[in-house]
């Protein structure tokens, strides 16, 4: 079975599933590495204030939150986000990966599973860490960038909430695989409209919103913590 | 001229008379109380055993004076690699009072690897496929000093699914992989601390299947092997016994096994309990006071409150024996002991066998629920193979059980549990086509996987094994009827019929099986195996 083509997937949202960091993190980190010691203590500055307001649009909407979140984004230098990623992934993701996540991708592929990451965060943050995991495919957010800069807004389809069921089902269908034989693995009461497309729903580290959900529809809870 | 003083020895088998009083029928976390009919053969278990006088001495002298090995401490020296394995959880049933017979066990083998220099030692659980055992159970078994000073690095759950913790010693000449935790297999010694509750436990089955995982357990816990053990009670006509014997000749031809395997009464019920260790026509006014006043004080308690009170009460079990060296010796002595204490001569089969379901079964200990497969374990398997010899029950008779059969699942220990009762047994109760189409699914779940290996649940396999366990009773019983099934889709999914009564299963047994069918009751627990002349 494992060295067969595979017809079914697992796709494993990340923040707070398989790392214990968020997107705040990863945008903190390019917010304390700006080219200039004053852009890094300004664009520091406005990041933390922001923290209450990302907090509060976060338990709103997730999708709302990517909409606002990205704008901070905007005027950077594609080649410095990129250059910044790596060193991002050695000193921030790599050490809050879960020990479980690397044991959960492995149990997967002996299943014989297609193993893909699914996120809300930019794709560039997150190039690394799909390669040290060894998944096979990465779905994450795209930044729009016009002339090597960010617009601060997000190629569509966005990723967030209910889109990213669509675009699960999207994948599989590209790539033959059955929904119903498919596994999805998150920590997010915002993935649930993810986790309830395909066959094998897991909470993950849930929250409290998700584990009462996973409750109700006997899902299994994972604690990868 | 004087009386001579009456004196009524126990009898194991009774018949209902008409003067008869009622029998007491474990209903999950209740009791049933019903009239049988006249001529109904009521067998009862055996009086507790007398215990060893000196548990901890009769240990000490196990260790010194073995069957068929080097006394332990001659095998001892500074530098020695040692792994000490016991049994989890699912032995005895209900636990037993502290301290645990394993607590004895293992005090006696610390001090001595401290006294003969031996360090490098760990001591593991061996759960198999079974759940990994909470800190807090675990420290009820070894007790205090043990937990407080080798949790969780040197006392620790087996893992099946640890990558590379698992060694493949060989194969046996029919093909079995014989798979140990490699810890174990690459000990200078491995001791393994047993607790033989029934005839199936200890022996090779102690490594060969306490230890390994799921492709070490496929050769015997599938339905074929199941239909070919008759009973899986009695050793010698099992071949679920066999294939692990196999396996465990393979073990001990790579391994230095060093056994010390205990057996216990049955004294499994004791204080404001003790009348459940009794005939009922003997019951004194006291004891039907003290029935009665659990019986309402039980019908005013929600289930789960009346399920933490029965879980809170621990089983007075003694030690009867202790025998340690090596595998099959030791295991003929216990076994030996064993019988003593269970078996009960039986003459003639029943065409009605009626057993009452009690609350707890290997598996669920501390869970939130006897769930359905396991209801059914118990009674297809468990309950109808407690014998030696040929079944209690004649083919195509009909087994009468009584429980709730709620449709209620512990999420947390049996979450594939719930997926195999919903998903593939209502598709299918044929074992051979659950096994073919989805065992192997289920095995290779990477989320129940991880809630083995992480948190406490049993692995993505074993509710099949909770079917296979039923194969040869399922094979061999005309029908099951339950009474006071508090729904119809779980009787129904299992392939069962229902009755509110006993009185009514009863005629519908007697309709399938004739007026004259000879009924009898397995007045259980206390554990009981009818030894069938």
């Amino acid at each position: 079975m494992p060295n067969a083509r595979p017809t079914a997937a697992a796709f494993y949202d990340v923040d707070g599933t398989l790392v214990r960091t968020n997107i705040v993190h990863a945008f903190a980190y390019y917010a304390f590495n700006q080219p200039t010691p004053w852009r890094s203590l300004k664009k520091a500055a406005r990041t933390l204030i922001s923290v209450p307001l990302f907090w509060a649009l976060d338990q709103y909407s997730r999708k709302t939150f990517n909409d606002f979140f990205y704008r901070y984004y905007e005027g950077q230098s594609e080649d410095r986000l990129r250059f910044l990623a790596e060193e991002m992934f050695e000193e921030v993701l790599k050490p809050a990966i879960f020990k479980g996540a690397y044991d959960l991708i492995r149990e997967s592929r002996r299943a014989g599973l297609r193993t893909v990451l699914v996120s809300g965060a930019l794709d560039f943050t997150l190039e690394s860490l799909a390669q040290h995991l060894g998944v096979d495919d990465l779905l994450a957010n795209r930044m729009e960038f016009k002339d090597g800069i960010a617009t601060g807004k997000l190629i569509p389809p966005e990723l967030a909430g209910p889109n990213k069921a669509a675009v699960l089902r999207d994948y599989c269908q590209r790539h033959g695989l059955e929904m119903a034989r498919s596994y999805a693995f998150s920590d997010s009461y915002s993935d649930v409209p993810m986790l309830a497309s395909v066959g094998r729903p897991t909470a993950v580290n849930p929250d409290l919103r998700l584990k009462t959900v996973a409750r109700s529809y006997d899902w299994p809870i994972v604690e990868l913590r | 001229m004087k009386a001579l003083p009456k004196y009524k020895a126990q009898e194991s088998v009774v018949y209902i008379d008409t003067d008869s009083a009622p029998r007491i029928l474990f209903y999950g976390e209740d009791f049933l109380l019903e009239d049988l009919p006249v001529g109904t053969r009521v067998i009862y278990p055996r009086k507790p055993l007398m215990p060893l006088a000196n548990p901890r001495a009769a240990i000490r002298y196990a260790l010194t004076h073995p069957e068929g090995a080097e006394p332990l401490h001659a095998q001892l020296r500074p530098g020695l690699k040692v792994t000490i394995a016991v049994d989890d959880i699912s032995l005895p049933l209900p636990p037993m009072q502290r301290p645990d017979a394993r607590q004895l066990v293992l005090e006696a083998v610390l001090e001595m690897l401290a006294d003969y220099g031996v360090d490098d030692y760990e001591i593991v659980i061996a759960v198999a496929l079974h759940r990994h055992m909470t800190a807090a159970e675990v420290r009820r078994m070894v007790g205090d000093k043990i937990f407080d000073a080798h949790w969780p690095d040197r006392l620790y759950n087996h893992d099946a699914e640890a990558e590379g913790g698992i060694v493949e010693l060989g194969r046996t000449a029919h093909g079995e992989p014989v798979r140990i935790n490699r810890r174990c297999a690459e000990s200078d010694l491995l001791i393994y601390v047993n607790i033989n509750l029934v005839p199936m436990d200890g022996g090779h089955k102690s490594v060969a299947v306490g230890l390994t995982d799921w492709e070490g357990l496929r050769p015997h816990h599938n339905p074929t092997a199941i239909k070919k053990s008759w009973s899986y009670m009695d050793p010698k006509n099992s071949e679920l016994n066999h294939s692990a014997t196999r396996q465990g000749r393979i073990v001990d031809e790579h391994v230095n096994v060093f056994h010390i395997e205990t057996a216990l009464n049955n004294r499994m019920f004791s204080g404001p309990l003790d009348f459940l260790m009794k005939n009922e026509d003997d019951f004194t006014e006291a004891d039907r006071i003290k029935f009665q006043t659990i019986k309402w004080a039980l019908s005013k308690t929600p289930r789960v409150a009346r399920r933490e009170i029965f879980m809170r009460v621990p089983a007075a079990y003694e030690m009867i024996a202790v025998h340690a060296g090596a595998t099959e010796p030791v295991h003929k002595k216990i076994l030996d002991a064993c019988f003593k204490q269970y078996a009960v001569p039986v003459r003639g089969q029943c065409d009605i066998l009626i057993s009452g379901i009690p609350y707890i079964s290997p598996y669920n200990v501390n869970s939130k629920a006897l769930n359905p497969l396991l209801v059914q374990v118990m009674a297809d398997g468990y309950f109808f193979n407690m014998y030696r010899g040929k079944p209690l029950l004649r083919e195509g008779g009909v087994l009468i059980v009584a429980h709730p059969c709620t449709d209620s699942f512990d999420p947390v220990h049996h979450p594939s549990y719930i997926e195999f009762f919903n998903r593939c047994l209502s598709e299918t109760r044929n074992a051979e086509q659950l096994r073919d189409k989805y065992e192997e699914e289920f095995a290779r779940n990477p989320s129940y996987i991880e809630m083995y290996r992480r948190g406490n649940a049993y692995h993505g396999a074993h509710p099949f094994y909770m079917w296979y366990w039923g194969e040869n009773g399922r094979q061999h019983m005309g029908k099951v009827i339950v009474v006071g099934a508090d729904n119809a889709h779980v009787p129904e999914i299992l392939g069962w019929e229902r009755a509110d009564t006993l009185a009514e299963a009863i005629s519908m047994a007697r309709q399938h099986m004739g007026r004259s069918a000879e009924i009898t009751l397995l007045h259980h627990p206390p554990i009981l195996i009818a030894d069938m002349e």
